[in-house]
């Protein structure tokens, strides 16, 4: 199942990515499928001044490469970029084995540059469309994303999530030089912008449907407390400080309500907090650890972490009222449940023979599917589109964020060049 | 003062052990004379300040208004030790805790301005928020024996930090088993 040629591919657009500043997570694909899509992307005609501010064309290689879905060809296996689409071959790219093709152009336009590029099927010998889409000179690498997106549609069928970003916590140095980050990057790692720096502990990043805030748990004052904090203005307010832990936040669906697990009365219970009014509304009374709760995507249901029967499981609580009922069974323990955007699956951290991993429990046939084999998995986090989950992993005892397809036959590492990350959460699209 | 003595004294003899291992030329008589005198004398003091810490403790630890040493700062005490260590995924006190938790609770009841915080901590196994909430049960326990033995609620902070502040990094179970832990720290002391 190793795909060797795209990780020498990708190797090879590691080494073009090398020069650029800020690209703090390196991406490597360890696991690919046979069966990927081969697909050619030439490099986009730059026809400004100078040389391309972006190589658009490598940024969306390497994100469609990413998905797992696809192989990207080399580009020293490409046959020359036709001028434009009338002059497409389907012969000459067949001939180097590509099924799909995207070309393209940037042109300067006024303040813009205008992203032009089509899609092709090989095999079909027809074009599926042609875009265009104008951004400014410094959002390009946005507008790169834009175009793996469309051209994910396009092939797929499927919406991408290319465009959306990441949000992270970062942790440099040890003992009093330790210092912890909020990191929000694009989907492949890239751009990565410090949101918050504090020398105590960070956790719990969750973002808001609408992607304008995030909350998450700092240490600021020497305890755990939740925080709100706007994304492109920097504005943030607390919003949790109750006597002991104040933890686990997750927005409703619907954006009005935050989830959490509070243990203001002594051990650790979910509460919904409404936004408008800050009014509290309790959702389990048990006197056993109840965390981790999450919203399905209907908001009606919550799911959610708690060793009421001794070892930590994940339970459902319909919100309209009924008793919590037990999903997992497989494995020593389970939590940090989280819902596939689709509604089908809960994806979450099951422990067994202490290790972690990440399994996938489909909600209708309520089978079990282990989709990593690291041993301490952790945090998952779904793309907006489903189609892959970012999680918490370690390499050499050092914290990285692994991603694997829904399926879990694509696997991939994002590393820290200094320090380590963990706790990924994908923002909605 | 005790300690610090204890390190003069240590500080002097290595100061004395690097001047005798230099040639002996370098040293003149009446430098080693002033020596061996200064040395002499820091003994006599630390043998001082020890009789005053034995006769201090028969006294009675703390009952002694004009003790100016305070107990939290004797390396010999029970006290002196601020490390709770559990078995993995429990947050029952083991035995071996007892009597230096006792200790401090006797150190917070004669002295009712003194402040604790009790910080809570899990290793990494397990998901995280979970292990905020473990951090703060193995606190809670740590509270509940000192409670016991004479500390006030209003002395005794409850805090965890879950598996963030780790003490050890490898993954091993020796590590796993240091993180594993409450700290109690003096926020203020009496």
């Amino acid at each position: 199942m190793k795909l060797r040629s795209l990780q020498i591919c990708l190797f090879g657009l590691l080494l073009l990515a090398a020069g650029q500043a800020g690209a703090v997570l390196d991406v490597t694909v360890t696991e690919g499928v046979s069966g990927a899509i081969p697909v050619a992307v030439t490099p986009f005609t730059w026809e400004g001044e100078g040389s391309p501010p972006e190589d658009v064309a490598q940024i969306v290689g390497a994100n469609l490469a990413r998905s797992g879905l696809f192989r990207v060809l080399g580009r020293e296996r490409l046959a020359g970029a036709p001028a434009g689409p009338d002059d497409f071959l389907s012969e000459q790219w067949a001939a180097v084995g590509a099924e799909y093709l995207v070309i393209g152009r940037l042109r300067p336009e006024g303040e813009r540059v205008l992203i032009e590029f089509h899609v092709f099927d090989v095999l079909a010998n027809q074009r599926l469309g042609g875009f265009r889409i104008p951004v400014p000179p410094e959002m390009l690498r946005r507008g790169a994303h834009r175009v793996s997106d469309i051209v994910y549609e396009q092939i797929t069928g499927d919406e991408g999530a290319f465009s959306a970003r990441i949000a992270y916590v970062g942790v440099t140095g040890r003992g009093d030089e330790r210092r912890f980050t909020l990191e929000v990057a694009d989907s492949d790692g890239a751009d990565p912008r410090t949101l918050y720096r504090s020398s105590e502990p960070l956790m719990s990043p969750a973002w808001s449907p609408d992607g304008r805030y995030l909350v998450y748990v700092s240490f600021e004052n020497r305890r755990s407390e939740v925080f709100r904090h706007n994304v492109e203005t920097g504005a943030r307010d607390r919003l949790a400080s109750y006597p002991g832990i104040n933890s686990a936040p997750a927005w409703s669906p619907d954006g009005e309500r935050l989830a959490m697990s509070l243990s203001r009365d002594g051990t650790p219970n979910i509460y919904i907090m409404d936004l408008d009014s800050g009014a509290l509304t309790q959702v389990t009374r048990s006197n056993a650890i109840d965390t981790e709760p999450a919203w399905s995507a209907d908001g009606e249901t919550l799911y959610f972490t708690s060793d009421r029967a001794g070892s930590p499981q994940i339970y459902e609580m319909r919100l309209s009222g009924g008793s919590a009922r037990r999903l997992t069974f497989e494995g020593s323990s389970a939590g940090a449940a989280t819902v596939s955007p689709d509604g089908e699956a809960v994806v979450y951290v099951q422990g067994d023979g202490g290790e972690l991993r990440i399994a996938r429990l489909d909600l209708e046939t309520r089978q079990v599917t282990l989709l990593t084999r690291g041993r301490f998995d952790k945090s998952p986090s779904f793309a907006p589109n489903g189609s892959m989950i970012l999680y918490s992993t370690t390499e050499r005892g050092r914290g990285i964020l692994g991603s694997v397809s829904r399926d879990g036959r694509v696997h991939q590492r994002l590393a820290a060049r200094t320090g380590e990350v963990r706790e990924p959460a994908w923002s909605p699209l | 003062m005790n300690a610090m003595l204890r390190w003069g004294l240590i500080v002097l003899m290595i100061g004395l052990l690097a001047a005798c291992a230099q040639p002996k030329r370098d040293l003149s008589e009446a430098e080693r004379q002033a020596a061996q005198a200064a040395a002499a004398e820091a003994e006599a003091e630390a043998e001082a300040a020890e009789r005053a810490r034995r006769d201090a403790e028969a006294r009675g630890l703390g009952a002694d208004g004009d003790l100016s040493v305070d107990p939290l700062d004797d390396p010999d005490s029970l006290l002196a030790e601020r490390l709770v260590y559990f078995d993995l995924d429990r947050d029952a006190v083991r035995s071996e805790f007892i009597p230096m938790l006792e200790a401090h609770a006797r150190y917070l009841s004669q002295n009712p301005d003194a402040r604790l915080r009790l910080e809570g901590h899990a290793d990494e196994r397990g998901t995280r928020e979970y292990n905020l909430a473990l951090g703060e049960r193995r606190a809670q326990s740590v509270r509940r024996v000192m409670n016991l033995n004479g500390a006030r609620d209003t002395q005794l902070e409850v805090i965890s930090y879950g598996e963030e502040m780790p003490v050890a990094f490898t993954q091993t179970e020796d590590a796993w088993a240091r993180n594993r832990r409450v700290e109690l720290v003096y926020e203020v002391r009496r």
